[in-house]
């Protein structure tokens, strides 16, 4: 096959880096997912609406409630991280700047991540 | 290496300003930027659940800080970034199948789901205030 790469353009790395396909399907499989999940969600904080504080942890608490609530919430997270992702690589062109700001993006999500993971095994087994 | 010499700015053909502005365009825009507010939206659900997990003085700040007018106006625009983004992933996803991509029917698709997003929002809200 014909090179159309420069060899300039070859030796700074600059190109395909082999992985967009698997970013487009996570994407995809983490939205599909998140359909059923959102609705879900929404239909809950609909019921959890003027409840009191300890009919809200005794509803998190339930099992049926808390499995779904939680694959929500890191979907969810793993679909933004990967979006916003998308937007820094679309947006921002300094390389050192990029890098930061992909870093922050994982960080960020991951942050929120453990923090809405720990408060929802404390509601359901902190007692 | 070669460099262009010319230091002056090529003039551009006009573009965004001159055109008639579609609503794919807008769609496209708005899909960008509900994913950006939903972003920061994670911020809430958090503060929310480790109220819950803190104590009943956090929740019934939480809630009282969501509950407010302010609060509510958030969370109105919260719940219709969440519609509109979920219905801009549908209309993508049908999109992956290879169909509907014609300009009419993307123009149309676009109409549909901002409708959708809408009467769902609304939907949702209404339910709201019927249950408390």
């Amino acid at each position: 096959m014909v090179e159309l790469r420069t060899p300039l353009r070859k030796v700074r790395g600059l190109g395909s880096t082999r992985s967009g396909t698997s970013h487009f399907w996570a994407v995809r499989v983490t939205s599909v997912a998140l359909v059923p999940l959102s609705l879900f969600v929404i239909g809950l904080l609909l019921s959890l609406a003027g409840t009191s504080f300890l009919e809200a942890r005794a509803t998190l608490a339930n099992p049926l409630i808390f499995v779904p609530v939680i694959l929500f919430i890191l979907i969810s997270l793993e679909h933004m991280r990967l979006g916003m992702q998308e937007v820094v690589s679309d947006y921002i062109h300094s390389e050192l700047l990029k890098v930061a700001l992909m870093m922050l993006n994982s960080f960020f999500a991951v942050l929120i991540g453990a923090t809405c993971v720990f408060s929802l095994l404390k509601i359901a087994f902190g007692g | 290496m070669s460099r262009p010499t010319a230091a002056a700015k090529r003039p551009l053909s006009p573009h965004l300003t001159i055109y008639r502005w579609p609503v794919t365009m807008t769609l496209s825009i708005v899909h960008r930027v509900t994913g950006g507010a939903l972003y920061v939206g994670t911020l809430l659900v958090a503060w929310w659940l480790v109220a819950a997990a803190t104590s009943e003085d956090w929740f019934n700040t939480a809630n009282a800080v969501m509950g407010s007018i302010l609060g509510q106006l958030v969370l109105i625009g919260f719940t219709w970034a969440m519609f509109m983004h979920t219905v801009g992933g549908l209309r993508h996803m049908l999109w992956d199948t290879g169909v509907a991509m014609e300009k009419h029917v993307s123009t149309q698709t676009a109409w549909a789901s901002l409708v959708a997003s809408l009467v769902l929002t609304a939907l949702t809200w209404v339910a709201l205030y019927l249950v408390v």
